[in-house]
């Protein structure tokens, strides 16, 4: 068995209703698995909580995005029109700030937009072409009809035969193990 | 499909017009949506629009080749009409593009459920307008290969853009506009190029969508930063898109020329904006849905919300008309005045009188539901809608130019054959993009479509 183990990613469960998989999250966590995620064509409402997921990291990273674009952007016109390249027109105030603000604007929402989706990506270890999830059988199904739930192997209530014996207790079809490589 | 539409007189039937045809799964809206791509043969129809749109396209080129060979002489514009045909052209698409924002966005946020099967391909739309619109400006400089020059960059000479000039800023909010209008419909894009990956039946589609996909695995982790990061673009692109027309009319607005300073027009140009970029959504979704069975995702409700959007923000428009009007009266000031004159008795009042007939006049016909319901009227009204708003920008533009202060400073406009080229052109490279676009990419939202098979099929419980 233990040999075995390090050519498996896991046990995959397949589901045909959302209101099924998220009744079995809740049910594969109170069990004391840790290591499980469920793969759905869509989100499903209700299933971050019944996984136990919290807030994520994404607003922060776009605020942090926005503060930057934003204080970089009016500092940068600062910087240029009274520091480095000052010019008196008529004895107007060179730090005009009225008229840096679309400026700064806009590069608040392009900071910010672009922290959003390239740290969404990098927090969910996108682009990653392959993943093992994809050697499931049945998988394709997952962006279009069917709901997944995949207990992993490294997690230490792991047993091949029990964890797909669970699953097919909590009623889920095709019950297979999913190869690692 | 209009037989099958219940009795447009009964309002309780009415209300009941799905957003989604009822009957469908999660399995059907899939496969319909992704066979379009996948599986569908390339029709005649298809072919015969796209050659012609092609050919058009390749007007666009050849009119910018003679234009970088020759240069801006061979437009219509002199000196005191500077502007011309490309600002005309460039307000006008980049207005276009503030619909698909709008549906994508604010509609997003405001939890409107109709918004899911047009989302999509408003914003394909969007970023085609802004393609289309930013060439204007760009070749309008004369020696587009130095445009270089109006991003901050350390040069040699020690010098910076002028970041007090609405030009300047101009630059700085289309290009945000467009980079965040395809970051938006590219995220919104990943659930579904991993649903033509798992579909595709050929190795090449497989790799191509696969490396787009960027290996999206529906994760239930993922989907839920996802969502964080798509609630949050939503959130940023709704000011963002009242900024960039915002930004267009202070180009305007900020200069001293009569019928240009004026405060009301951030307000109207947005509304403006939204206005025509709905015609335009409506002039795409109906042969859309026609050519490709779409009617139903893409339903009656949906014609019949854009319709009533076109109202009200054909509406605001006209309160914008009317202010620019009744203030330039009651300033007293005698340039101001003296436009009015202009626009009602001067060389160009034929296009004031089309653009009210277009943009004010035709649209009150939308108040009348047998109206809204027509395919065919809606579709013309669109044109008609399309037309107006462009006279619209015509008339700021060049009427304003033509006469102002001193009669000695006044001049005449007429654009040559080269700018209706490249105004041509710019539609002819639009519709070829609809085209590619609904050919390889889902115009339809897949993923949103099945939530929405989720949520009426929570409701039919």
């Amino acid at each position: 068995m233990i040999q075995h183990r390090s050519h498996i990613y896991g046990v995959i469960g397949e589901f045909e209703s959302p209101e099924q998989l998220v009744h079995a999250a809740a049910k594969i966590r109170e069990e004391g698995y840790r290591y499980y995620e469920c793969y759905t064509p869509f989100p499903l409402e209700g299933l971050p909580e019944a996984m136990g997921m919290r807030r994520n990291m994404v607003p922060l990273i776009t605020l942090i995005g926005g503060l930057v674009g934003g204080l970089g952007g009016f500092g940068f016109q600062y910087w240029v029109n009274v520091i480095s390249y000052p010019m008196n027109i008529a004895g107007r105030p060179l730090n005009s700030w009225p008229a840096f603000i679309p400026v700064t604007f806009e590069l608040t929402i392009l900071c910010a937009s672009l922290s959003a989706v390239f740290g969404m990506l990098a927090l969910n270890g996108l682009p990653q072409p392959h993943h093992p999830i994809f050697n499931a059988p049945r998988f394709s199904h997952a962006s279009s009809d069917r709901f997944f739930v995949c207990i992993q192997a490294r997690d230490k209530k792991f047993h091949l035969e029990a964890t797909a014996r669970f699953l097919q207790g909590l009623s889920a079809h095709h019950v297979s193990e999913v190869q690692d490589d | 499909m209009s037989a099958s539409q219940p009795p447009i007189d009964s309002p309780e039937i009415r209300r009941l017009t799905p957003v989604l045809a009822p009957g469908h799964t999660y399995s059907s809206v899939t496969d319909k949506i992704s066979a379009i791509v996948l599986t569908r043969p390339i029709s005649l129809g298809w072919l015969i629009g796209f050659v012609l749109a092609f050919s058009v396209f390749g007007v666009l080129n050849i009119a910018i080749g003679w234009l970088i060979t020759k240069g801006v002489g061979i437009w219509g514009i002199n000196i005191p009409i500077g502007w011309g045909f490309a600002i005309v052209n460039f307000v006008w698409w980049i207005g276009i593009g503030h619909a698909g924002t709008l549906i994508s966005a604010i509609l997003f946020l405001l939890n409107q459920k109709w918004r899911t099967s047009i989302n999509r391909f408003a914003e394909a739309m969007t970023l085609f307008a802004v393609a289309c619109a930013g060439i204007f400006p760009l070749i309008h400089t004369g020696r587009p290969w130095y445009a270089f020059w109006m991003f901050p960059y350390p040069s040699v000479m020690g010098i910076w853009p002028q970041f007090r000039s609405p030009l300047i800023w101009d630059v700085f909010a289309v290009s945000t506009y467009g980079t965040v209008s395809l970051l938006f419909w590219f995220v919104g894009l990943i659930p579904d190029l991993a649903t033509l990956r798992d579909r595709s039946t050929t190795k090449l589609k497989q790799i191509i969508y696969g490396m787009l996909a960027l290996g999206w695995r529906g994760s239930a982790r993922h989907w839920h930063r996802y969502q964080s990061a798509y609630l949050l673009l939503a959130g940023l692109a709704t000011p963002l898109v009242l900024s960039v027309h915002t930004v267009v009319s202070f180009d305007f607005s900020v200069a001293i020329v009569p019928g240009w300073h004026t405060t009301i027009f951030p307000p109207y140009f947005v509304a403006g904006a939204i206005y025509s970029g709905f015609a335009m959504v409506i002039t795409i979704a109906i042969p859309l849905r026609k050519a490709y069975g779409l009617e139903d995702f893409i339903t009656m409700r949906h014609l019949d919300n854009m319709a009533k959007v076109m109202l009200a923000t054909g509406l605001i428009v006209a309160y914008g008309y009317f202010f620019e009007f009744f203030m330039s009266l009651y300033s007293g000031n005698k340039f101001d005045v003296f436009l009015v004159h202009q626009r009602l008795h001067g060389p160009y009042s034929p296009f004031y009188y089309a653009l009210i007939l277009c943009n004010i006049l035709i649209p009150q016909l939308l108040w009348f539901q047998s109206i809204r319901n027509n395919v065919i009227v809606l579709f013309l009204m669109s044109i008609v809608v399309n037309v107006g708003m462009w006279l619209e920008r015509f008339v700021i533009v060049v009427i304003s130019l033509t006469r102002d202060f001193m009669p000695s400073a006044w001049g005449r406009y007429s654009p040559t054959v080269w700018d209706w080229a490249t105004f041509i052109g710019t539609m002819g490279m639009f519709v070829m993009l609809i085209f590619l676009f609904v050919r390889v990419l889902p115009a339809i939202s897949i993923a949103e479509m099945r939530e929405l098979v989720a949520e009426t099929s929570e409701e039919h419980k």
